[in-house]
């Protein structure tokens, strides 16, 4: 299915709704609360799940191939900037993962280009781009390549 | 219905689609444009949206000339062998000599970065390929793309481009609508960078039911990246160049760190390595090129459904020795979670512990797209510097169309680019766009309000048309006047599959079958005039399945047109069943007329710019 929405957690937030990629998840009507109204085009991408700050959302592999009693559980702390899985398989066998998911304060290292100094009508013309050729890393700057040596429609 | 509000934004560059490219054309934008406005339409939140909206596990594109491991040059061998001689090598080059570059601000925005323990360079899983702790690879691009535009709109789903009146073949902008508010949205703009994604679901898909949303590319990746350009009337290139992954079974989990990183390998049923057999047949149908190293892609696939049509499957992967390794079981495990957790939820499902168990294999059903081991899109101009004359017309990655640019998936010939090379991509066509304003600058877009009016009108119709018809059933989806977007999704596909080589055939076509799809694809395109929305969510549906159709019929000319099996493993020409490099080694182009609906197709040369 997908994701599915546990009656008793959601509080009808609608982050899910945000954020979801398919536009799936609505917030049913009647009840108030989230529900995923096409479980066929939803990917398991789980960014209802990470986004929920209910835990409500949750899983349940696609019916046409996976046999209930599984569970893919994750907890995303960005203040951490940690993501953790459990996986706990049909057989009650469990598999725990941890990962970082960022390694800068959220945003901050991001330039605003705006304040950067405005590049000059030579850069306008150049093939480098914005921190080029600074950010290549490498002393030579851009490579470039002679066009006299193409050859045309050639095997090779 | 009741009253459609209008919302009317001008603006100097517009992207649409803020996926990787679109992100990228964002952020750059602003730096080459200062007091330009820059626009953002995403069909979804670009904080989750596009191929990347689960994450990434893997950078596959990334040089690391700062430590000479490979060159732009290498780059070009590599995706031109890999797609069997045919990319666009001169916007390979360009994209792969800047990709350093992005992936350096990458990980200086936070992106976590993989090192090797020995050399402290970025570990890598391939010759290509880095690794990455990449869960919120997305939400950091995004914020990038955030700090750069004016406006970020969210939930509009672009359908059509705005022509300019004022000059012939010149874009103008781009209409939508909101897929909460119903609001119609002009978007008038003098450039407009297409960023919007690939192709799912034209091809009917393994999974069906319930699990129909599991396919490999991202479900909603709508083919708006094709059919946008296309209605246009821009030159599409390499539009038969449909991908087939292997993947892990079901989940479509990825194999390339199984393979290059953790040297897990395949084996069919009965335990034996199948590939060299299929050595001589392969050499019989493409000549020298199954001695190339690496081994094209399809070139593998073909293989694997030999061996699986001969009665050997299926196939697994050996993953019982590596995952003795710890270490190797972690990155095994994490490499789902970081991109298909979907893999991680089918194996826990069927309780298959890769461990004790080797997990099985599969070919899954073709997809249309522009930035993985194929090279669908818009044909674009090259960089001044390094494309040929017929590659070159003015403005980096602008299409045939004055004023429209493409990054990603949109662009054709620019194979292996993946979520680093969209990203740059998205970065050269911002400072083309720039430059192409500025060149520009005293020439008025004009827009009619009877260009925008009827476009509203085509919009908003599946709405109307099923408001006109619901009372004549009592209840249900079944209805003689309307088909829901979900049964065209399906009709579709099943055309696609069964005419034009899906899953279902073996990949296999011919010219009466797509002849005879081209006339089926005909029909849909007529009963899609009758497609029924429900609701808003129903209108972005019925688009969707729209854009999907329109660069299927495109997938459908150009396969025809290609008279030889260039790919086998993606797809086979019955009629021509060789490689036929004497005839077709070049590139082939499209063009649909917008009035006519016509399609003429041609051949471009294919330039090596690298030996």
């Amino acid at each position: 299915m997908p994701t599915f929405v546990y009656m008793t957690r959601c509080d009808g937030c609608g982050h899910c709704v945000d954020i979801c990629p398919s536009d799936i998840m609505h917030i049913d009507k009647t009840y108030r609360r989230a529900v995923n109204i096409e479980p066929n085009f939803c990917w398991e991408c789980y960014s209802c799940v990470k986004a929920c700050p209910q835990n409500a959302i949750d899983v349940r592999g696609y019916a046409d191939f996976a046999p209930l009693g599984h569970s893919v559980r994750v907890l995303r702390e960005e203040e951490k900037g940690t993501i953790s899985w459990k996986i706990k398989f049909r057989d009650g066998r469990e598999k725990n993962f941890v990962s970082p998911i960022t390694t800068q304060p959220w945003g901050e290292k991001i330039p605003r280009l705006a304040d950067m100094d405005v590049p000059s009508e030579e850069d306008h013309n150049s093939q480098l781009l914005c921190h080029e050729p600074d950010a290549l890393n490498v002393e030579t700057g851009l490579p470039v390549i002679d066009k006299s040596k193409f050859k045309q429609g050639v095997y090779y | 219905m009741g009253k459609i509000n209008t919302v009317f934004e001008e603006c100097d560059i517009l992207v649409v689609g803020g996926g990787m490219g679109g992100t990228g054309a964002a952020y750059e934008a602003r730096y080459w444009g200062r007091d330009l406005k820059i626009v953002v339409a995403e069909k979804a939140n670009i904080d989750r949206s596009g191929a990347v909206a689960q994450g990434l596990y893997a950078i596959n594109c990334y040089m690391g000339m700062q430590w000479d491991e490979n060159q732009p040059e290498d780059h070009v061998r590599y995706a031109r062998n890999d797609l069997m001689g045919m990319v666009r090598e001169d916007l390979a080059y360009d994209m792969a000599r800047h990709v350093d570059s992005t992936v350096h601000k990458f990980e200086e925005w936070g992106l976590p970065m993989m090192r090797d323990p020995e050399t402290g360079r970025y570990q890598r899983e391939g010759k290509w390929q880095i690794m990455i702790h990449g869960e919120s690879y997305k939400p950091i691009v995004a914020e990038a793309a955030r700090k750069s535009a004016d406006k970020i709109y969210n939930r509009i789903m672009i359908t059509h481009l705005l022509m300019d009146e004022n000059k012939p073949n010149r874009v103008g902008g781009a209409v939508g609508f909101n897929v909460r508010t119903g609001d119609f949205h002009i978007f008038k703009a003098k450039a407009v960078i297409v960023g919007a994604g690939g192709a799912s679901h034209i091809f009917k898909p393994r999974s069906v039911g319930e699990g129909m949303g599991r396919t490999w590319y991202a479900p909603w990746s709508s083919a708006s990246a094709y059919a946008l350009p296309i209605q246009a009337g821009a030159k599409m290139t390499q539009m038969e160049n449909r991908i087939v992954l292997c993947r892990f079974k079901d989940g479509y989990g990825p194999v390339g760190a199984y393979f290059l990183h953790l040297k897990t390998y395949t084996q069919n049923a009965y335990g034996e390595e199948y590939e060299s057999k299929w050595y001589d047949h392969t050499k019989a149908l493409v000549g020298e090129y199954i001695d190339h190293h690496p081994t094209p892609t399809c070139l593998r696939n073909h293989a694997f459904i030999e061996e699986t049509k001969a009665g050997r499957g299926p196939i697994y992967m050996v993953t019982k020795e590596a995952f003795q390794d710890p270490h190797k079981e972690t990155v095994g495990w994490e490499n789902f979670l970081g991109m298909t957790v979907s893999q991680a939820v089918v194996w826990a499902s069927q309780d298959i512990d890769p461990k004790y168990i080797n997990p099985e294999l599969t070919t899954s059903e073709p997809y249309v797209m522009g930035s993985h081991a194929t090279c669908s899109g818009a044909w674009a101009s090259g960089p001044e510097d390094i494309s040929p004359d017929e590659y070159y017309w003015g403005y980096n990655r602008m299409m045939t169309v004055d004023g429209l640019f493409g990054a990603g998936d949109a662009l054709g010939g620019t194979a292996h680019a993946f979520s680093s090379g969209s990203f740059t991509e998205g970065r050269l066509a911002a400072k083309a766009a720039v430059k192409y304003l500025k060149d520009y600058k005293n020439e008025d877009i004009k827009i009619s309000e009877k260009q925008t009016e009827d476009l509203k009108q085509i919009i908003y119709k599946p709405m109307e048309h099923y408001e006109t018809y619901r009372n004549e059933i009592v209840a249900g989806t079944v209805s003689p006047s309307y088909i829901l977007p979900i049964h065209g999704l399906q009709r579709l596909e099943k055309i696609m599959d069964e005419y034009a080589g899906g899953i279902s055939v073996n990949y296999m076509t011919n010219e009466p079958l797509l002849k005879r799809g081209l006339e089926l694809l005909g029909i849909l395109q007529e009963d899609l005039e009758s497609v029924g929305a429900e609701d808003l969510h129903q209108l972005q549906r019925a688009w969707e399945l729209k854009h999907r159709a329109i660069a299927s019929e495109s997938v459908v000319h150009h396969t025809l047109f290609r008279q030889e099996t260039r790919w086998p493993g993606y797809y086979y020409r019955g009629d021509h069943m060789q490689l036929d490099d004497d005839n077709w080694h070049c590139l082939t182009l499209s063009r649909r007329d917008p009035e006519s609906g016509e399609w003429t197709m041609e051949k471009a040369p294919v330039y090596h710019i690298v030996d």
